[in-house]
This record gives C-alpha cells, sequence and structure tokens, in this order.
C-alpha cells in the first residue's frame, strides 16, 4: 500500500483523491525532512557536513515546492488560498480582509480580487491549460 | 482601481461573476494552444517584450574603430474585443435569472480565435511566427476519412526522424476533429486508435486551425509569453448598456520549428 494513512476504504475512494492523498503525504513528508536537516544541520559540529545538510533541506525545499505546486492545479482552494496569501507583504492575518476589502466598500467582489479566477492581476486567472484536455 | 477600471461599470456583484465565469468556461473550451505550448506569465502588462538573445548589426558605427548592434526583442501584442451588455438583463441575475451573455460568448470566442491563429498560422503584424507556418516538414495529406490513423502515424514518423521525441499532440482544426470523433475503420473508433496506438499526448479541438497538426509537448519548442492575461475590463455605459472589453498581452515564439507537422485534409 502506499500509504497507511487512508481514514477510509481504498475502494471506496475516487483516483483523484488518491492522488491527492498521495501528494498531501508527500508533501508532509518534505516538509518534515525539512525540519529534520534544519535541526541537524545547526547541531552538527563539522562545518563541512553541515554544508551538505544545509544543501538537502534546501533540495527538500525544492521538492516541497513542486509537490505544493501539483496540488495547487489539482485543488482549486489551495489555488485561490495560495492566491490570496502568497507573495503579499504587512500581517498575514491582515491579507484575507485587506483583498477583500479591495480600494472601497461598494467595489464588487469580483472586481475585488481581481475575477472568479482569483487573480491578483485583475485577469481571469486561465494560464497555462496544459493537462486540461 | 487598476487599469480594467471593473469597479466604475453599474455592474451587481452577482453579475460580474456570471460574466466571469462564463468567459472563463468558453476560454478553457475554446484556447487550444494553451493546451499544449509552454506557457510564460502572466508578466504584468508592463512586461513589454521578450529577449531573444540575437543581436542586430547597425551599418553605420557611432564613431570609427567601435562597431555597434541593437537587441533585437520580441515586442508583446496587445488583443482587445469589446463587449456591450444591457444592463437591465444583467440586474435580473438579482432576481434569480440567468443573464442573457450571448455577448461574452461571442467575445471569448473570438479572443481565443485571435491568440490560437497567431500561434499556429502567425501573425505577422504582430511579430508572430506560427507553429504550421514555421515547421520545415512538408504537409502530410488525408485524402479520405479512414486514412486518419495512417497518416497520423507518418506523421510521427516525420517528428522521430528529425529527432523530435514525445510525448505527442494531435491538433484538429473542427471538420477533422468531427471525422476523426464519428468516423470508424471496420467498426473501430479512429479516435480511439490513434488515442491507443499513435500518440502519448492530448487530442486537442481548436476552432482558429484547418486541417490538423502533430506537434511534441515535451516542452522548450514553443512558448507563449503572457503579460497580461485574459481579463475583462470596463469601458464606458450609458443608460441602457454597459462596455467591456476581453484584453490580453502575448507573444509566441518557436524555439524548435522541427517539432510540428502539418496534416491537411
Amino acid at each position: 500500500m502506499g500509504s497507511e494513512n487512508l481514514h477510509e476504504p481504498w475502494d471506496v475512494l475516487s483516483d483523484d483523491t488518491k492522488n491527492i492523498h498521495r501528494a498531501i503525504v508527500s508533501l508532509m513528508e518534505e516538509l518534515e525532512a525539512v525540519d529534520w536537516y534544519g535541526q541537524r544541520a545547526e547541531a552538527c559540529t563539522d562545518e563541512e557536513l553541515r554544508a551538505v545538510l544545509v544543501h538537502n533541506k534546501n533540495e527538500e525545499i525544492e521538492h516541497a515546492m513542486m509537490n505544493l505546486e501539483w496540488i495547487r492545479r489539482k485543488v482549486p482552494e489551495f489555488a485561490q488560498n495560495i492566491d490570496t496569501y502568497l507573495g503579499t507583504s504587512g500581517p498575514i492575518t491582515e491579507v484575507e480582509k485587506a483583498t477583500k476589502a479591495g480600494g472601497g466598500e461598494d467595489e464588487a467582489p469580483a472586481a475585488k480580487s481581481g475575477a472568479k479566477g482569483g487573480s491578483k492581476d485583475g485577469s481571469l486567472g486561465i494560464g497555462s491549460l496544459k493537462g486540461s484536455v | 482601481m487598476d487599469i480594467l477600471k471593473r469597479t466604475l461599470a453599474p455592474i451587481v456583484p452577482e453579475a460580474w461573476s456570471a460574466i466571469d465565469e462564463e468567459a472563463i468556461r468558453v476560454l478553457k473550451l475554446n484556447l487550444a494552444a494553451r493546451k499544449v505550448v509552454d506557457f510564460k506569465g502572466p508578466l504584468g502588462l508592463k512586461f513589454a517584450a521578450v529577449n531573444t538573445g540575437r543581436l542586430a548589426n547597425v551599418a553605420e558605427p557611432p564613431v570609427v574603430g567601435v562597431t555597434a548592434g541593437v537587441r533585437v526583442v520580441q515586442p508583446l501584442v496587445e488583443l482587445r474585443t469589446p463587449i456591450t451588455l444591457d444592463t437591465a438583463e444583467l440586474d435580473s441575475v438579482v432576481r434569480g435569472v440567468a443573464p442573457d451573455l450571448a455577448p461574452v460568448v461571442k467575445a471569448a470566442e473570438l479572443i481565443a480565435r485571435a491568440e490560437d491563429s497567431a500561434i499556429f498560422n502567425g501573425y505577422k503584424a504582430g511579430n508572430i511566427t506560427g507553429i504550421i507556418e514555421a515547421s520545415p516538414h512538408a504537409p502530410l495529406a488525408v485524402d479520405q476519412p479512414e486514412r486518419w490513423p495512417q497518416v497520423v502515424g507518418a506523421a510521427k514518423e516525420v517528428l522521430r526522424q528529425a529527432g523530435i521525441s514525445g510525448p505527442y499532440a494531435l491538433v484538429l482544426g473542427p471538420r477533422a476533429y468531427d471525422e476523426l470523433t464519428s468516423g470508424s475503420e471496420d467498426g473501430y473508433p479512429l479516435r480511439k486508435r490513434i488515442e491507443k496506438t499513435l500518440i502519448d499526448g492530448p487530442i486537442v479541438w481548436a476552432p482558429a486551425i484547418e486541417g490538423a497538426v502533430l506537434l511534441s509537448v515535451r516542452g522548450g519548442d514553443y512558448e507563449l509569453t503572457v503579460g497580461q492575461d485574459l481579463a475583462i475590463g470596463y469601458t464606458y455605459h450609458d443608460r441602457r448598456s454597459v462596455e467591456l472589453y476581453l484584453t490580453e498581452s502575448f507573444t509566441f515564439r518557436v524555439n524548435e520549428p522541427a517539432a510540428a507537422v502539418e496534416i491537411r485534409r
């Protein structure tokens, strides 16, 4: 079995749900590895080994982000929240409110977040359609 | 307020949502090239040109003993098509009635056609060379519907001989798509035969092209660069109607001309 963490019987879950589960578990493992490498690098007393561990940690971050990008493409709610929070500045807890508030109280919601696609540039969020056929 | 000026339009939020949703639906259905070429962006409206890495010689040196070259860039093309909607019709969405959004559908189809035509057929005025016109391979011809699988197989062989690896996608104009979808050979559907035995990439419906094109989707061969991705903005309104527009800025580059073969019907 690919994972021991399923909470529902394997045969009642769709392929999509199973693949998303795989991606989420994989992302958890990558982030766990980042944490482990970070701690080991800090505690390590050999400079050369520390450099290797830091390198490995950064590789795991790359893997995690690739994994997250797959999830973003497959799960619209991830895409929506990533679009809301990532690459912003200022207090993180204020980002959602600021996005919704837009330029004024009388703004149309679609205009506040750009459009249905939720892009910060006001676009419809079409982007690449590779893999959507 | 940004350049799209959407906040100035007398459109209720529910109607904006309906407009955006309809545009997204039609665009995703009609945009074919984005399903097979590399996508770079969106880089924003400020992004004006792609660096080609090339240098054009200047015949006249600035001073004797100094040569000069001018950097060659490929500027982005800005597309815009109007959408005129009846304001009373749009208000009906608040009363629980779906508004007539035919002008949104038409505009989305038009701009998708413009983007795809530039990418597949080229758009000289916009400095875009298309996939089909760039291909150095002689076009292959399908003389009757039953021959589609053989010709697709031959096209795949042309790409292989040219050193172009897969996966390969088959992009079909409306007539070709209909023939492949409805046709059969000895009772076996043509489309299934092509999908199962000949290509490992997608079959894509592309209303902007005639015939078909088989191309590699391995990546790196074709690059669509988008500045402002497809968006709906506001132009003006009067007592009865509101004029919006659908816009985008983009350009397209062919990095490996040999990665596609045209199939004519």
